[in-house]
């Protein structure tokens, strides 16, 4: 069986590219390049990557000059064919901004950077992303962001919720869903997110970054894992 | 002399861009809470949201406030979490 091919989108400002690469070359034995964010063809990939960091050194807003760059076009359509895209952190903002997700990420309610290490359940495994997990799965995973507090008004949250686009909420270590659980103050505790069509997935805490134990924790390799999943039933 | 027809005055087009009504602004409730102990005490409520100012060549005022709408719904402004104002004065 070929292996798998996955592309990492480096935008001026990434700073996870080479985590995400890093990740899923050597802990998940993909096949792996770096795409520049000015390239037209994304036809070699099986699944595409938009990784976290600070694209256009979130001029504006997280994400919106990102949305505008050459790569985007291509990842739309690939995106439209019911590939996988995932993005992570920054990479979850450019999606959001770039409409391929609904909704938005707005400054964490503590006004403070967030760095450190989280948990959050998963709501969905019937996504191109986590159909290696279970729901209820807990993740312990680290998260790096300043504006991580997804939101979407109320009449959409129901939406996402009746159509199953909530991917996973942040979550004490024991699972439960609360308040304090959700520093950052996101609407319904949301960390992760889909399309209607599941096979786009944006994220803030970062998988890429816990994939094995000798970096805290390896949590995030069931999560990019899924991808196996997702690749395997393809391909039957 | 008079200008070259192709010259169009020139504006300065400004978007004033607030988060929408529901849409939590933690950044107002700091400046809130610091007005409030500089013994602002009738401070009610603070939003906090940004003015874009940009300078733009148009035939007339409806052409740069035109103009400025549509920079704000394609990128100066996300309707998901953003409202906006726009307005036009000539500069030359």
């Amino acid at each position: 069986m070929t292996r798998i091919r996955a592309g990492v989108i480096s935008f001026p400002g990434s700073n996870g590219d080479h985590d995400a690469l890093h990740a899923l070359e050597h802990d998940l034995g993909l096949s792996v390049r770096r795409v520049d964010y000015r390239e037209t063809n994304l036809d070699e990939f099986d699944a595409i990557v938009l990784p976290g960091g600070f694209a256009y050194g979130d001029a504006l807003r997280c994400g919106a000059i990102a949305r505008f760059s050459p790569v985007m076009a291509p990842l739309r359509a690939f995106a439209e064919e019911g590939r996988p895209v995932l993005g992570i952190c920054n990479g979850f903002q450019v999606l959001c901004e770039a409409h391929l997700l609904p909704g938005a990420l707005l400054r964490n309610r503590t006004l403070n950077f967030h760095c450190f290490w989280t948990h959050m359940r998963i709501e969905q495994s019937n996504t191109s992303w986590t159909a290696g997990l279970a729901n209820a799965d807990v993740l312990r995973l680290p998260v790096a962001h300043g504006e991580g507090s997804y939101y979407v008004e109320d009449g959409q949250l129901a939406d996402l919720e009746r159509e199953g686009q909530v991917v996973a909420r942040y979550c004490s270590p024991d699972g439960t869903v609360n308040e304090c659980a959700n520093r950052n103050g996101s609407v319904a505790s949301i960390a992760a997110i889909c399309n209607v069509r599941r096979n786009v997935v944006g994220l803030m805490p970062h998988p890429e970054r816990a994939t094995n134990s000798l970096i805290g924790g390896s949590d995030g390799l069931r999560f990019l894992g899924g991808i196996l999943e997702t690749a395997l039933t393809a391909a039957t | 002399m008079s200008e070259p027809e192709s010259v169009q005055p020139r504006w300065i087009v400004e978007a004033e861009i607030m988060p929408r009504q529901g849409v939590n602004d933690p950044q107002g409730e700091a400046v809130m809470s610091g007005l409030r102990s500089l013994q602002f005490t009738g401070t009610q409520r603070v939003r906090v949201g940004k003015l874009i100012r940009v300078e733009v060549t148009a035939a007339s005022e409806a052409d740069a406030l035109d103009q400025g709408t549509r920079m704000c719904e394609r990128l100066l402004a996300n309707p998901v979490i953003e409202e906006f104002v726009v307005s036009a004065a000539r500069i030359g």
